[in-house]
């Protein structure tokens, strides 16, 4: 399976995914602009409640190429972080102490060249760090295999996608295979301890629906993933978080070409919760682009939508003030984090 | 007219029976809402009864309400196809032992 982007298709331009979210036109409905939800409940104009996690995505080059893919990652992406932008966003967090975690995503991060120096200089920073780590990339060459022990010795906390404890699920969402290898990866994190009570070395795992619906509760999920992963594959993980889809790139895509577009929204919309849009990520987390542009959040990066023009539009520019002082870039797609239970990096919010 | 008796946007419309009796409807749904809660059962295992049960009495509003919540609380294909069959079981049983009755009244006729 190709990239979007490597397809030509129409969603891989932001600007029409944007007037598909917007538009009434493409599926014959429109839905109140999430803005207006969020002034009845007060919220408007959405600001951060003080930035303490600095989310770097450091490129688009990834292994797999998932159907629900926001970020529209796979082998023939070639985005990727330099080291010269890396060395920018430690000198912001030289600058702020504030920002005490640090979130390393991609695609897959550790496919990009500079990603073990980049993991040790912000270790030395005495941060929290994560590495949102598909698990397939652990299995996908030997020179990659060392990455449990690697995360070890630099006390990350890994992250990392299964959607689902059947093979069958997983594959659907993931492609062929991939859940035997992320069993096989998840085993090498066991065996370096991550995951083990008292071994201090946390591993969570992502659930994200394989289909058009949406998270079910995360306390239920998490328990039913700990009990079938224990019993038929011996695996132990700390938490499962749930994540919505939210309609952006190969997700929307998905929507589309299954005709489940306007069901999923409507979902979306009438189970907006103030709580879980009191609590969404953007009013904590800051977004690093391979390039060093600033977002709101991933979301916001992969649809193009920097930070407010008044605010630093660069980590080269990076000032703490000015960006806790931003209103937060809004659009259709954050109907996904305030559904429900809410959704974020860290699972549900509400 | 409509051409068929079942619409499915009248799934969501489920709520407005209490427009004609908000007190045994507003009951109802409370019931109901109690029901589907964590209990001594999960609530992926209650959805998956719901499911089975949809299809014994084949209702289409059940069964798409169902496989939709059955996969959000986690359940994959092979739970819910499962579930279905335990549906089919108990109907099919159902019809079958009431051959033994046919079996008792044939033999006090026949010789």
């Amino acid at each position: 399976m190709k990239s979007l982007h490597a397809q030509h298709h129409p969603l891989a331009d932001t600007s029409y995914q944007l007037t598909v979210l917007n538009s009434a036109q493409q599926v014959g409905k429109a839905w109140p602009a999430f803005a207006s939800k969020l002034r009845e409940t007060g919220l408007l104009p959405l600001r951060p409640t003080g930035i303490s996690t600095l989310q770097l995505n450091v490129g688009k080059m990834c292994n797999q190429t998932c159907k629900h893919c926001h970020v529209d990652a796979g082998p023939d992406r070639t985005e990727i972080m330099t080291r010269e932008t890396m060395e920018l966003c430690l000198a912001a967090l030289r600058q702020a102490p504030d920002m005490q975690v640090v979130d390393i995503t991609g695609g897959a991060p550790e496919m990009n060249p500079d990603f073990r120096w980049l993991v040790e200089q912000v270790a030395a920073l005495g941060r929290q760090l994560i590495v949102r780590c598909n698990l397939t990339i652990v299995v996908a060459n030997k020179k990659y295999h060392d990455l449990p022990a690697f995360y070890r010795q630099h006390g990350v906390r890994v992250v990392s996608s299964l959607p689902h404890f059947s093979a069958a699920r997983t594959d659907a969402q993931r492609g062929e295979g991939v859940f035997e290898r992320s069993i096989r990866a998840l085993k090498m994190l066991n065996a370096e301890g991550y995951g083990q009570e008292e071994s201090g070395l946390v591993l969570d795992l992502v659930y994200n629906p394989s289909g058009a619906f949406m998270p079910g509760s995360q306390m239920a999920l998490e328990r039913d993933f700990k009990q079938r992963l224990r019993r038929e594959h011996g695996i132990e993980f700390n938490h499962l978080l749930t994540i919505t889809n939210l309609p952006v790139s190969r997700f929307l895509d998905y929507l589309m070409e299954s005709g489940n577009y306007a069901a999923y929204m409507d979902k979306l919309v009438q189970s907006y919760n103030p709580v879980a849009a009191a609590n969404v990520m953007c009013r904590s987390t800051l977004s690093v682009g391979w390039d060093g542009y600033l977002y709101d959040c991933d979301f916001n990066q992969m649809l193009e939508l920097p930070v407010e023009a008044a605010a630093p539009q660069h980590i080269r520019d990076f000032d703490l003030g000015q960006l806790n002082a931003r209103s937060i870039v809004l659009n259709q797609h954050c109907y996904g984090c305030t559904a429900g239970a809410g959704s974020s990096c860290g699972g549900a919010t509400a | 007219m409509e051409k068929t008796y079942y619409n499915p946007a009248d799934l969501a419309k489920f709520g407005n029976i209490t427009e004609w009796q908000s007190e045994m409807g507003r009951k109802f749904f409370d019931y109901y809402g109690e029901v589907f809660k964590e209990g001594a059962l999960t609530e992926r295992e209650k959805s998956l009864i719901a499911l089975a049960v949809a299809h014994a009495v084949q209702c289409p509003y059940c069964i798409d309400a169902y496989t939709t919540d059955s996969l959000q609380k986690g359940a994959d294909e092979a739970q819910m196809m499962e579930a279905v069959h335990v549906a089919a079981a108990i109907k099919g049983g159902a019809a079958l032992v009431h051959g033994v009755q046919m079996m008792n009244k044939a033999k006090e006729l026949t010789m």
